[in-house]
């Protein structure tokens, strides 16, 4: 049987897909992973899970184009300079009026 | 090449990565199995030549750290040689053909390791130029294999240090001792400069074309000359190529290495290659009992 492992390099840190080890039964799976990935202190935590228990999800359809909850949904570097112009205009029209 | 094709080419040419179950070309799958089967070999193989040194070691110290190297490279082939079972060759095939003499392992494991000598030339020299290779492996296109790379480059460095530890050791010593690693230099410096392969243009090489490494033979072999010839100039020690230099535009130049002797070893005439091959057949055959034993407990 195939098992997936996962390790974590530093408590806190996330888990990241480190390699497989092929083995009889959870018991050796889990000494191969040890020998593996944590012999010389370098994984706070392993996981081990066999294969199929691994779901891949990796189509994510976007029929309706939602930019609206995605930060590309968001170009504010036009409008920021239009609003920026509107402002720095009316300063100089004020200040052209005070010469005046 | 069908569109499909080109348009995978064209992904992993641009730095694109792929996964066991992606849709890839039968030519880069094909390529992969053989370019990684050689590596596990390698990885496998490669502890006889230090193993015969296990009993012979000057120390205690000397001894678990080389066992200790052994174990890793007996590791290293187990993940390599799942990322081959994963592209579709099982492991027992893989070990079927090695013994047959079907596939191919690295030109260095080969040779006889005649002293200790050699045990630290290897240690130093042959892990240091496969290293640079293993570098260029990291971010190989099939990204399985570049992740396991990582742990592997990791614990390469620790072997490095073990070597040069042990040559350092000796070059304090006594004459004798000195005499033994400048030896030992000059059967490994021809070995050593076919490492890395012929200097074939990376264009040409399918290897760098389907980005399974990302550098050419004779980059790697300049990056090892470069990193390494200093290294071993300062020690006091001779490199026996009387054309070895490097120019002044940085580039190294050297005797040309004897591609017709690679080409022999590595096509399985080196010599040790028999006996070698023939210790793997029998320990594998040994050990089956125990294969038989864990399969019918877990079944």
């Amino acid at each position: 049987m195939i098992y997936e492992v996962f390790r974590q390099e530093r408590k806190g840190q996330a888990f990241a897909h480190a390699g497989s080890v092929e083995a009889p039964n959870e018991a050796f799976a889990e000494a191969y992973a040890r020998e593996q990935y944590g012999r010389r202190g370098e994984s706070a935590a392993l996981w081990v899970v066999p294969r199929e228990a691994v779901h891949e999800i990796d189509d994510f359809a976007d029929e309706l184009q939602k930019n609206y909850h995605r930060v590309d949904g968001y170009p504010l570097k036009e409008k920021l300079g239009k609003a920026r112009e509107r402002v720095s205009a009316k300063n100089a029209d004020a200040f052209s009026a005070g010469a005046g | 090449m069908t569109p499909r094709e080109q348009e995978f080419l064209e992904y992993v040419q641009s730095g694109g990565q792929v996964e066991t179950d992606d849709w890839l070309p039968e030519d880069y799958r094909a390529k992969l199995i053989k370019f990684i089967e050689m590596h596990g070999n390698s990885e496998l193989m490669g502890v006889l030549p230090e193993r015969e040194w296990i009993l012979r070691a000057p120390t205690l110290q000397r001894k678990l750290a080389l066992t200790a190297k052994v174990q890793d490279e007996v590791g290293h082939s187990q993940l390599i040689y799942r990322v081959v079972e994963d592209l579709g060759k099982p492991r027992e095939q893989c070990l079927d053909d090695l013994i047959a003499g079907k596939s191919k392992f690295h030109n260095v494991f080969h040779y006889p390791t005649k002293t200790w000598g050699d045990v630290g030339v290897i240690a130093w020299l042959v892990d240091a130029a496969a290293i640079i290779s293993q570098k260029a492996l990291l971010k190989c296109s099939y990204a399985p294999y570049a992740r396991i790379m990582k742990k592997i480059c990791w614990e390469e460095s620790f072997h490095i240090l073990h070597g040069r530890d042990v040559i350092l050791t000796m070059m304090l010593g006594t004459d004798e001792q000195r005499d033994l690693v400048q030896e030992a230099l000059d059967r490994w410096w021809g070995p050593l400069m076919q490492f890395h392969g012929n200097p074939i243009a990376r264009e040409e090489d399918p290897m760098y074309v389907w980005r399974i490494k990302s550098q050419g033979n004779e980059e790697a072999r300049q990056q090892f000359l470069d990193g390494y010839v200093p290294q071993i100039w300062e020690l006091g020690l001779t490199v026996p190529d009387p054309k070895l230099r490097k120019r002044d535009d940085g580039v190294w130049e050297y005797t040309e290495p004897d591609w017709a002797e690679l080409k022999h070893v590595v096509t399985g005439h080196g010599p040790k290659t028999a006996e070698r091959l023939e210790l793997r057949r029998a320990t594998r055959e040994e050990t089956a009992w125990v294969r038989r034993a864990v399969l019918a407990e877990a079944a």
